[in-house]
């Protein structure tokens, strides 16, 4: 009995690897071209630009919140980026126009993400603004700035001027090895931030705060604080991911990132992370976002209509959710039954 | 055992409970209670907190079902899987914490599930606000219909709750969960008024209460719980109120007896604290100018009823209340108190009452719940060291004994007197100097409780210095040192281990309410 449980909670905590192990199966049977180097690695760029979203958005909902903003944040880090290499800093004040070269230019832009997090920290902490609310407000007011920025238009060909000293924003498109940058900024974060939610102070304060913030107050963990700096790190993500997209992309459009954080939502309850805070890892939200990548690029190859895509996602999306659901309702019979035979014995 | 008094009456009873049993993960709420409710009186029920008064109101309304046991009603068995089933019947409750509806206006609350429909589909609110605006003129409360609930103050909804029982016609038993202790000494006279006018007419009334006179004022006859079981019962015209408290506070328990032959006059007060206030939202106080004080390796006992104002005490020390006012201090010094943090490295630790909601987090482990406080510790550098981190974590299971097979076992495969000894590690891990626990046995079992007092016992003689929230005369009687009682936010009483009686405790946790300190 106990051996037949644990496999099935082998098999059920697996399950997403399972899934894209699955999927990747299919497909390479489905399409003779998707198990080859080349679509990996196009793969791992596509996947690159949500899984950053979705590691800053592990971190939002394991405590308890949500962040509906990133997907804006993409589009402003994006104009803000490409509008200082392409027009400068204008000081109307000065009558001069400053340039950046493009470390100085990737600052500021994750600054500015980290401010917009900041901001979400702030409003829900301190204003006690529910985290959908607060983040659906500066979602719409960071998509607001973008097309501000450039009043809708898009900046292309964002390469810099050699004579100013920019040039140089086209690497975190480019390919060191033959392998996308954006994707091996991915393997970074992911590792970083792993290691920061197990291994720190600071990432058992975050589940601590999912969990039960009321016992984790009582605790001592700096619940307001620990909460800003969750938000402010989902923006920092999300800005990185809008330097990477108009580097790929050369270009910087005010509407690119859209409905993006609905993806890195998905990514992280497909790979676990409970919406209910508390529990959640990265390496299953790389898993899941990988799962979404492979669905995507896979059923592009297949020919399968843009339109099919978007109901399989869902209907994968709500599956993994009720799977997740099984699964915890099993954990707590164990937990009840590992506690009743403790009582027997004791 | 000595013969159980019981009611002797010619009383008709409405409804008979025939050995009622109510098991919930862990603890039997109820043992083979059984009770009646005698017709057109108040029954009233009466024990400690954790008797199974709510619990045996709950199965009696159909909110719970029961483990076991049987009702009657007019010799038929009756069974109530909900509390519709029970309005059937004729049993309406009035709960302890309000249970209505702040958004919706008073006639809305009142017809709630049970509206009045022209054509079965048309709400009929002409007819809701008639029938409210009659039975709020029965109650002497002549509150406008339209009124939002909200609005109202505390006694005011009080009465909505009342009404709200009344407009069912056939009302034969209506349960009153301590329904005075948010009233005024006025609201109180006038809703003995109503109970007496409804007895009158027939109806039967379920009345809990934690407060003694009230009983011998108002009750017919009183049955007296303790520890899920039936203790005794009785005409109320027959006792008196210290025949109440020997009944209810009983003698068989037995805790481990604290022995210290020490003169606390001569140890160090660590902590000192002066005129403490907390004011009460919308005037009042929640702690009325404290004065105590707590000596090194001492442990202070604190006895009150229910909101007397106990936790509260814990609180500020801990900084949940950053508003509150007096002076604090700590080994000579006064002290700021500002957030849970800064206290906890001041050497404050606080063991919560309730442990689920503010004790436990469920979603992580055994061994991170229990270093959940210390984390910081273990830090080096930005990473936890997971080895000292875990060393920690197993000297502690070790040193208050945690039943535990693997730390990294889900927090909730513990049995609750473990889960209990888990956040008083978690305290204990943090190295404090003054240990804060409020309520440390309530809802374990006798064996569990047994050895939580022999933790703080040892903890104690090795000079921690121990405040102790208990509602349990013999459990505190055993462990503290000093006890002060607390009632209504008013220090009633302070007894040293060799006056302390228990008569002397209950008599001091109902004073706060008759005597008005002078401001």
């Amino acid at each position: 009995m106990k051996d037949k449980h644990s496999l099935a909670m082998v098999l059920l905590k697996g399950r997403t690897l399972i899934v894209l192990a699955l999927l990747v199966i299919f497909f390479s049977l489905a399409t003779p071209n998707f198990l080859t180097t080349n679509t990996l690695l196009l793969l791992a760029k596509h996947v690159a630009l949500y899984g950053i979203l979705a590691i800053g958005m592990t971190y939002v909902i394991i405590t308890g919140g949500i962040d509906l903003s990133v997907g804006a944040v993409v589009g402003l880090a994006g104009m803000i980026a490409g509008g200082l290499i392409q027009k400068g800093l204008t000081l109307e004040f000065a009558g001069v126009t400053l340039y950046f070269d493009v470390p100085l230019v990737v600052l500021i832009t994750v600054a500015v993400g980290a401010l917009i997090g900041w901001l979400n920290g702030i409003i829900i902490t301190k204003f006690g603004v529910a985290p959908f609310i607060a983040t659906l407000g500066t979602m719409y007011i960071a998509r607001g700035f973008a097309m501000l920025h450039s009043n809708g238009a898009t900046y292309s060909n964002i390469l810099g001027n050699a004579a100013l000293g920019n040039t140089g924003f086209d690497f975190f498109g480019s390919r060191i090895l033959g392998i996308p940058v954006g994707a091996l900024i991915l393997a970074v974060i992911a590792v970083v931030s792993a290691a920061l939610l197990m291994k720190t102070t600071f990432g058992w304060h975050v589940f601590a705060i999912g969990g039960n913030s009321k016992a984790a107050k009582l605790s001592g963990v700096k619940v307001n604080k620990v909460t800003i700096l969750v938000y402010i790190f989902s923006g920092i993500c999300a800005a990185i991911v809008g330097i990477i997209t108009a580097s790929q992309l050369e270009a910087s459009h005010p509407a690119s990132g859209e409905t993006w954080e609905m993806n890195a939502i998905a990514a992280a309850v497909l790979g676990g992370t409970s919406m209910m805070g508390g529990i959640g890892t990265i390496s299953g939200t790389i898993v899941g976002a990988f799962v979404i990548g492979v669905i995507s690029d896979g059923m592009v190859m297949c020919g399968v209509s843009e339109f099919w895509q978007m109901i399989i996602k869902g209907l994968v999306i709500i599956l993994a959710v009720i799977i997740d659901q099984f699964q915890r309702n099993m954990e707590a019979k164990m937990a009840l039954a590992a506690r009743n035979e403790a009582k027997k014995e004791g | 055992m000595e013969e159980m008094e019981r009611i002797h009456t010619d009383i008709p009873s409405v409804l008979h409970a025939e050995k009622m049993d109510k098991i919930y993960p862990g603890t039997k709420a109820l043992d083979g209670v059984s009770f009646d409710v005698y017709k057109g009186k108040v029954n009233v029920l009466i024990g400690e907190n954790g008797a199974g008064k709510s619990t045996l109101m709950k199965l009696i309304a159909g909110i719970e079902q029961p483990s076991g046991g049987t009702m009657t009603m007019d010799g038929e068995v009756v069974s109530f899987p909900d509390v519709d089933a029970a309005r059937r019947h004729g049993i309406g409750i009035i709960h302890q914490e309000l249970s209505l509806f702040p958004n919706l206006t008073v006639y809305q609350n009142i017809f709630m599930a049970r509206e009045c429909t022209r054509h079965k589909v048309l709400i009929d609110d002409a007819e809701h606000v008639r029938r409210t605006k009659a039975i709020m003129e029965k109650l002497e409360h002549p509150i406008d219909p339209y009124t939002i609930v909200g609005d109202l103050r505390v006694g005011q909804q009080q009465m909505i709750e009342i009404a709200r029982n009344l407009i069912q016609d056939d009302l034969k038993i209506l349960i009153m969960d301590e329904p005075t202790s948010s009233l005024s000494e006025q609201e109180v006279q006038v809703l003995f008024k109503i109970m007496r006018e409804l007895t009158a007419e027939g109806i039967s009334i379920v009345y809990i209460s934690h407060r003694l006179e009230e009983i011998m004022q108002i009750g017919d006859f009183v049955t007296i719980l303790r520890d899920g079981r039936l203790v005794a019962s009785a005409a109320v015209a027959d006792i008196d109120v210290s025949w109440i408290v020997r009944k209810m506070v009983g003698t068989k328990k037995s805790y481990p007896k604290r022995k210290t032959e020490v003169d606390w006059s001569k140890r160090f007060p660590v902590l000192k604290v002066k005129d403490l206030c907390l004011p009460k939202k919308g005037g009042g106080w929640l702690l009325n100018h404290l004065d105590f004080e707590l000596r090194q390796g001492e442990i202070l006992g604190i006895y009150g009823l229910m909101g007397a104002g106990r936790t509260e005490i814990f609180e500020c020390i801990m900084g949940l209340h950053p508003e509150h006012t007096g002076t604090v201090e700590l080994d000579g010094e006064p002290i700021e108190i500002h957030n849970v943090t800064e206290q906890i490295s001041r050497g404050f630790a606080m063991v919560p009452e309730d442990r689920q909601r503010e004790g436990l987090v469920q979603t992580m482990n055994i061994g991170k719940n229990i270093s959940l406080s210390s984390l910081a510790s273990y830090a080096k550098g930005i990473f936890l060291d997971a080895k000292q981190e875990d060393a920690a974590v197993d000297k502690e299971i070790d040193a208050i004994h945690i039943k535990v097979a693997d730390k990294k076992l889900p927090i909730l495969s513990l049995s609750g007197g473990n889960q209990q000894k888990v956040v008083i590690g978690k305290g204990l891990l943090t190295d404090p100097k003054i240990l804060l626990l409020d309520e440390p046995s309530r809802g374990i079992d006798i064996g569990a409780k047994t050895e939580v007092f022999e933790i703080i016992n040892h903890y104690a003689d090795e000079g921690l210095s121990i405040i102790v929230i208990s509602s349990e005369l013999e459990e505190i009687e055993a462990i503290a040192d000093r006890i002060i009682v607390l009632s209504n936010g008013i220090k009633t009483a302070e007894f040293t281990r060799d006056e302390v009686t228990q008569d002397a405790l209950v008599h001091a946790s109902y004073q706060g309410h008759t005597t008005h300190k002078a401001s």
